[in-house]
């Protein structure tokens, strides 16, 4: 970016020296449990979200880890069929609904959008609240069916299956639908708040990445999740009543109902990356102490990748719906990696020329750098019409997601909460065993997953409980590689626990990053800050200095001659 | 629309504090960001019915005929009335917006209360076409038993999803109206409202037209078919 | 460690080709992989290089002065667009090539059900494995009479959703004899994984005499030995077993003769006319105990073929 402010804009030298905060920050700011309950706090609700859905990925990787050992072995290895179907339908539905799609935004977003804008909250508190309380709710229900008969649809409860199926479809698709409101909620909000709570200086070029990817995500949760809500709602109706909407035997059409799934959950994955991808500018940049490169352009293929994300959904059903329509989807499908190859190749040319440290979240940026875009390609060999007839329901289509919602959003996930982890809690944690996580974490995953292309473009269809014995030794392989992963993930939350009980304390800026949340304290004060926050460029790092004594980036005193605003940088 | 004349009169407008959150800086700041966020909730609404609208225009292409013919079945007349009392609604709900800003306190309790008899009628009537239909046997698809079921209308029961799943659907959210308009004839009692504040009549009514405007869709699309 | 060993001819990425779409595919495949191997490789010794290069060093503050090249932008805006409209015309031309079967194919009717298929030969014969003959064009005629399944020979590389209440379509052309995986890609159920079967490809000249001989089975055989193929062909083996055991439906194992229970507390003897009425409309007269699932074989078993079953069933002492 090579806007340079005019002096003017700067606050004067005493305001940066880190005055003593008097006020206490938001976790001692009240106590009991009471005071979290009914808080309007975004930070309170970011953390409550952050709890909620480390939970369900906690569940969800148990899941996962029963489904693989059962894989080891052809036929029975450790349950029933019944029991395996019902194992990767919850595995699938909580990773996604439970825990991807409110990840980033509800949890970090929320504890960071609005102190990264200079605002004292979100538009709406009070809808905040709410859209946690019914995350609870949906939660709840789409656990409810595990209990009662459990869910064994697949994660995409396509009909007639799942109207004639005798699991408890109607308790998880009515949490889905919940979990649904509470996604709009968030995105309401985020819209709203980027819109007006911006303060004076806080313009949109301003914004840092990850304001532009929350805002260009929120726009997809209010547009595409409501489909999703009508079409779970049809769905229930279906079952219940009987309204034919979907059942060839009433009339309806299954395909109808797999392009209404897909026309949400397509842009869902959208809603899964973009986050990720605004959390991985930030880490680039701040870790290389250069600003992002591209600017703009990752501004607008944030936008880009939300608005074409809708035009896809098709490519999901390439061997069900019309040639025609086949043709049209795979064209379109291709689009949508150019704005994200902007985006890879905008973080390399960060890289370029910066000053590299290779903490914990900048290996965590750079592993999601590299599995992203094995990700992303291999979306491509999906996207071709040819290969897609043949790929389509195998472990290739498998590990592709894996690859793009573990490999890319959740290793982002991961970076930044390594990154915000001092800022939420005020801890610092052991860089060294955090290193070793994401090595670990890295190794497991590609060995757990890269087989699987193999598996699928060799024919392997996904959801089997049972296979033929010639596919056995990849899945041993990626097995094994679940179980190393595994150990990864546990070391990771270990290193997370251990800095809550006996890290250090936090400096309000430990990175040397130029974004606003740095500049008020760590953990935040209640409203934020105590006093309000001068907008800069959000990358210009090159201003902060290292106080070896407290390991706090501060501002160095402004000398005029340094920069002038006559000047520009580029 | 207020004239400017009139506004200058009273208090300029989102003037009263009493109500401003923390986090806005000022209430004008609070009423933009609630006017927004009802506008994003009416994007949301618009897609919402929009998957049904897609089911039926899909099932329309497919059995035009089937959808003539049934739409025979169903009673233009009542649909009609239906559609004036809603317009109607419409009209009392804009006004109430304008007793608000105008501070007439007496108008708009009056307007929010005709409002709230509109909707019911509203309902009134629906509850009796429903009920016609339950005798008929004119059901939704599974439970379809109109006379000429299996004969001339052999999908007549597609059709009648269509219009069960759309007129409920549509009357569900008549009836969150009518508890969102109550809410504002208790406040309006109360006297919360004046030129300076009058943020919730607004949004309310914002939902409301969305409402209204659904039926204008529906009655065409599912009586006057043919 | 037999288990991972592969079979010679097939190459890592890809099982076995055995049919004119499966080469055309593979071509496609390697087009994309290489495109996407020059990138990733291209991008990993970038990051790394970059790692190495401009790692921090005490006191050394990053170097770049550019902030952004609007050429450089747009050019990696550009050339992967170019690529990719490369890959997308290069699957199309494949894909051009699986959905226009050519006019002669011979047909074939394929009915999947939970979880067995059924597959029609023009003659009326009904088998439970897919036999074609080599160099042959075949056209399958697919539907479902329950959810949705879907038609996937990873040899040939085709696939097709199978859908109740419409009929879809699926041609290939097979290029070498021999017998090939086919798998049900569609999720439909608790045995989902195991609605396998196989295609046999039959030499030039030989798969005509296997439909002859295969389809006088009712004559070929005594009606015991008809009635069992039939059992196990058409799906019966799914629900009921022959060694006492329980399934989705009763054993047949001593069932002849019985007294069965009715679910509205009636009671019938098992013989002829029940077991046929038990088959053409199992809801009629179900029994105790279980939960009504077996679908309907009217119009799909032919008399002779339902006396072959009652013979067989008869014969399960
Ligand atoms: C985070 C989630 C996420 C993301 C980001 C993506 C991204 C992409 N996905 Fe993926 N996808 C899923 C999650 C995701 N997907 C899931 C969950 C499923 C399966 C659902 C189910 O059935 O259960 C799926 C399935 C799926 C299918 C259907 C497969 C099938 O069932 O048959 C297809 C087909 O087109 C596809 C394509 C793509 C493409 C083209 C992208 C692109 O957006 C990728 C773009 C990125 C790049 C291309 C890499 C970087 C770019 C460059 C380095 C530029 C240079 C490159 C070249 C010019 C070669 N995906
Ligand atoms: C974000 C999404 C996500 C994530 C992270 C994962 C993670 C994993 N998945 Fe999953 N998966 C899906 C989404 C996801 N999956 C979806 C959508 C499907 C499709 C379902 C369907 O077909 O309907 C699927 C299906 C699927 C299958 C295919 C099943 C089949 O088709 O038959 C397999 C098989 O190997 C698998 C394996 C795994 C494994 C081994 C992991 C591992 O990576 C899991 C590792 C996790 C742990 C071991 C938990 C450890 C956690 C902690 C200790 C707490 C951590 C705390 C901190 C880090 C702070 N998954
Ligand atoms: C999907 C499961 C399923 C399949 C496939 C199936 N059946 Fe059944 N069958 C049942 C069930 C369940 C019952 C008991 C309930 C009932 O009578 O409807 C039953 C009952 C019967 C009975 C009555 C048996 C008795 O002891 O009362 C006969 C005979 C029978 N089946 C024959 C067949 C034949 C022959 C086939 C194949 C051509 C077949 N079934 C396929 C599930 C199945
Ligand atoms: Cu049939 Cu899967
Ligand atoms: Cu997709």
């Amino acid at each position: 970016m090579s806007t340079t402010l005019p002096p003017t804009t700067r606050l004067p030298e005493q305001a940066w020296k880190s005055e003593p905060i008097s006020e206490p920050d938001y976790l001692r700011n009240k106590r009991g449990i009471m005071s979290w309950v009914y808080t309007l706090d975004h930070k309170r609700i970011g953390v409550m979200y952050l709890i909620g859905i480390l939970t369900a990925f906690l569940m969800g990787g148990v899941m996962a880890i029963l489904v693989r050992t059962e894989l080891l072995s052809p036929s029975r290895t450790i349950m029933g069929p019944d029991a395996y179907n019902h194992m990767f339908t919850l595995h699938g539905a909580i990773m996604t609904f439970l825990f991807i799609i409110p990840s980033i935004p509800a949890a970090l977003g929320n504890f960071i959008l609005p102190i990264m804008l200079g605002a004292k909250d979100v538009a709406f508190p009070r809808m905040n609240l709410a859209s946690w309380y019914l995350w609870v709710f949906g939660a709840v229900f789409l656990i409810a069916a595990m209990a009662l008969n459990g869910l064994d649809t697949g994660w995409t409860f396509y009909t007639p299956y799942s109207t004639t199926t005798n699991s408890s479809v109607i308790s998880a698709t009515l949490g889905v639908f919940i979990l649904g409101f509470s996604s709009i909620f968030t995105g309401i909000n985020f819209i709203a708040t980027v819109h007006i709570m911006r303060p004076k200086g806080m313009t949109w070029f301003r914004m840092p990445l990850f304001l532009w990817s929350l805002y260009s995500t929120a726009i997809i949760q209010v547009l595409a999740t409501p489909v999703l809500g009508i079409t779970l709602l049809l769905l229930i109706a279906e079952r219940a009543l009987g309204i034919g909407f979907f059942d060839p035997k009433l009339g309806g059409d299954p395909v109808l109902y797999q392009h209404f799934f897909w026309f949400y959950s397509h842009p869902a994955v959208y809603i899964m990356i973009l986050p990720a991808m605004g959390v991985i500018s930030e880490l680039i940049s701040t870790f290389s102490r250069t600003p992002i490169f591209g600017y703009r352009f990752m501004c607008y293929s944030a936008i880009a990748i939300a608005f074409l994300g809708f035009l896809v959904w098709g490519h999901h059903m390439f061997t069900s719906e019309s040639a025609m329509a086949a043709v049209i989807f795979s064209a379109l499908t291709f689009s949508v990696s150019i704005p994200s190859g902007i985006k890879v190749f905008n973080w390399l040319a960060t890289l370029y020329k910066g000053s590299i440290s290779l903490t914990t979240p900048m290996c965590f940026a750079l592993s999601f750098i590299l599995l992203f875009t094995i990700g992303g390609l291999t979306g491509l060999f999906l996207g071709a019409l040819a290969t897609d007839i043949h790929l389509h329901d195998t472990y290739f289509v498998v590990a592709h997601f894996h690859y793009v919602m573990m490999g890319g959003s959740l290793m982002a996930f991961i970076g930044g909460m390594f990154y915000w982890w001092p800022k939420l809690f005020g801890k610092m944690y052991s860089e060294f065993w955090g290193r070793i996580s994401c090595l670990i974490i890295f190794i497991g995953f590609n060995w757990t997953f890269f087989p699987q292309f193999i598996l699928g473009s060799r024919g392997m269809p996904r959801r089997f409980y049972d296979y033929k014995p010639e596919y056995q030794g990849l899945h041993v392989i990626s097995t094994s590689g679940a179980f190393f992963l595994g150990i990864g993930l546990i070391l990771c939350a270990a290193v997370f626990l251990h800095s809550l009980w006996r890290g250090r304390r936090a400096p309000a800026n430990p990175w040397g990053a130029a974004t606003l949340e740095w500049q008020t304290a760590s953990p935040p004060p209640l409203h934020n800050f105590v006093d309000d926050p001068v907008v800069t460029d959000p990358y210009d790092m090159a201003d902060f200095e290292l106080q070896r004594d407290t390991g706090d980036y501060v501002r160095r005193p402004y000398t005029p001659s340094q920069s002038d605003g006559t000047e520009t940088q580029s | 629309m207020i004239a400017e004349a009139q506004l200058s009169q009273g208090p300029a407008p989102h003037a009263d504090e009493t109500f401003r959150a923390h986090h806005f800086e000022t209430a004008e700041q609070q009423f933009a960001a609630a006017k927004l966020g009802m506008w994003l909730f009416l994007v949301t609404e618009v897609l919402f019915f929009s998957g049904l609208f897609v089911a039926y225009a899909v099932f329309r292409v497919l059995h035009p005929e089937v959808f003539v013919n049934s739409a025979a079945l169903l009673d233009t007349k009542l649909g009609a009335i239906n559609t004036v009392i809603l317009l109607f609604s419409s009209l009392t709900m804009a006004w109430a917006v304008r007793c608000s800003q105008l501070g007439q306190q007496r108008g708009l309790v009056l307007c929010l209360s005709l409002t709230i008899a509109a909707a019911v009628a509203f309902l009134g009537v629906k509850g009796i076409e429903y009920a016609h239909k339950w005798h008929e046997g004119h059901l939704w698809a599974s439970q379809y038993g109109g006379p000429q079921a299996g004969e001339t209308f052999d999908r007549a029961g597609s059709f009648f999803s269509v219009y069960f799943a759309m007129t409920g659907l549509h009357a569900v959210h008549i009836i969150a109206g009518i508890a969102a308009i109550g809410w504002l004839l208790k406040r309006s009692l109360r006297g919360d409202f004046s030129p300076a504040y009058y943020t919730p009549v607004d949004v309310v009514g914002l939902y409301w037209h969305l409402v209204d405007l659904v039926w204008i869709f529906l009655f065409p699309l599912l009586y006057l078919v043919g | 460690m037999s288990a991972f060993s592969m079979p010679a001819s097939a190459r890592l990425w890809m099982p076995e080709s055995a049919s004119t779409a499966a080469q055309q595919v593979d071509w496609v495949f390697d087009v994309v992989l290489v495109i996407c191997t020059i990138f990733f490789v291209g991008i990993t010794g970038a990051l790394v290089a970059f790692v190495v290069r401009y790692r921090r060093r005490e006191g050394t503050p990053a170097t770049r002065q550019l902030h952004h090249h609007t050429g450089l932008e747009v050019a990696w805006s550009v050339i992967p667009g170019i690529l990719l409209a490369v890959i997308f015309i290069v699957g199309l031309t494949g894909f051009m090539q699986l959905t226009t079967p050519p006019e002669d194919a011979y047909e074939v009717g394929v009915i999947g059900k939970k979880w067995v298929w059924a597959f029609q030969y023009p003659n009326g014969y009904i088998d439970d494995t897919l036999h074609v003959p080599v160099d042959q064009p075949v056209m399958l005629n697919m539907t479902s009479d329950d959810v949705i399944h879907s038609m996937y020979i990873p040899a040939f590389r085709v696939k097709r959703d199978v859908i109740p209440g419409r009929y879809t379509k699926l041609w290939f052309e097979a290029t070498k004899p021999g017998e090939f995986n086919l798998f049900c890609a569609e999720y439909c159920g608790t045995k989902h994984s195991n609605m396998i079967s196989s295609v046999v490809v039959h030499p030039p000249g030989e798969f005509d005499r296997w439909l002859e001989k295969a389809s006088n089975f009712l004559e070929t055989m005594s009606p015991a030995e008809a009635g069992k193929l039939l059992y196990k062909r058409r799906g019966c083996a799914q629900c009921h077993s022959v060694d006492g055991s329980q399934m989705a439906g009763p054993s047949f194992l001593a069932a002849w003769g019985q007294t069965a229970v009715l679910d509205d507390g009636s009671t019938v003897e098992v013989d002829a006319n029940y077991i046929r009425e038990s088959i053409l409309e199992p809801q009629s007269k179900a029994r105790a105990g279980y939960r009504k699932v077996m679908p309907t074989y009217q119009g799909q078993l032919k008399d002779e073929e339902i006396s072959a079953l009652i013979e067989f069933i008869k014969s399960l002492k």
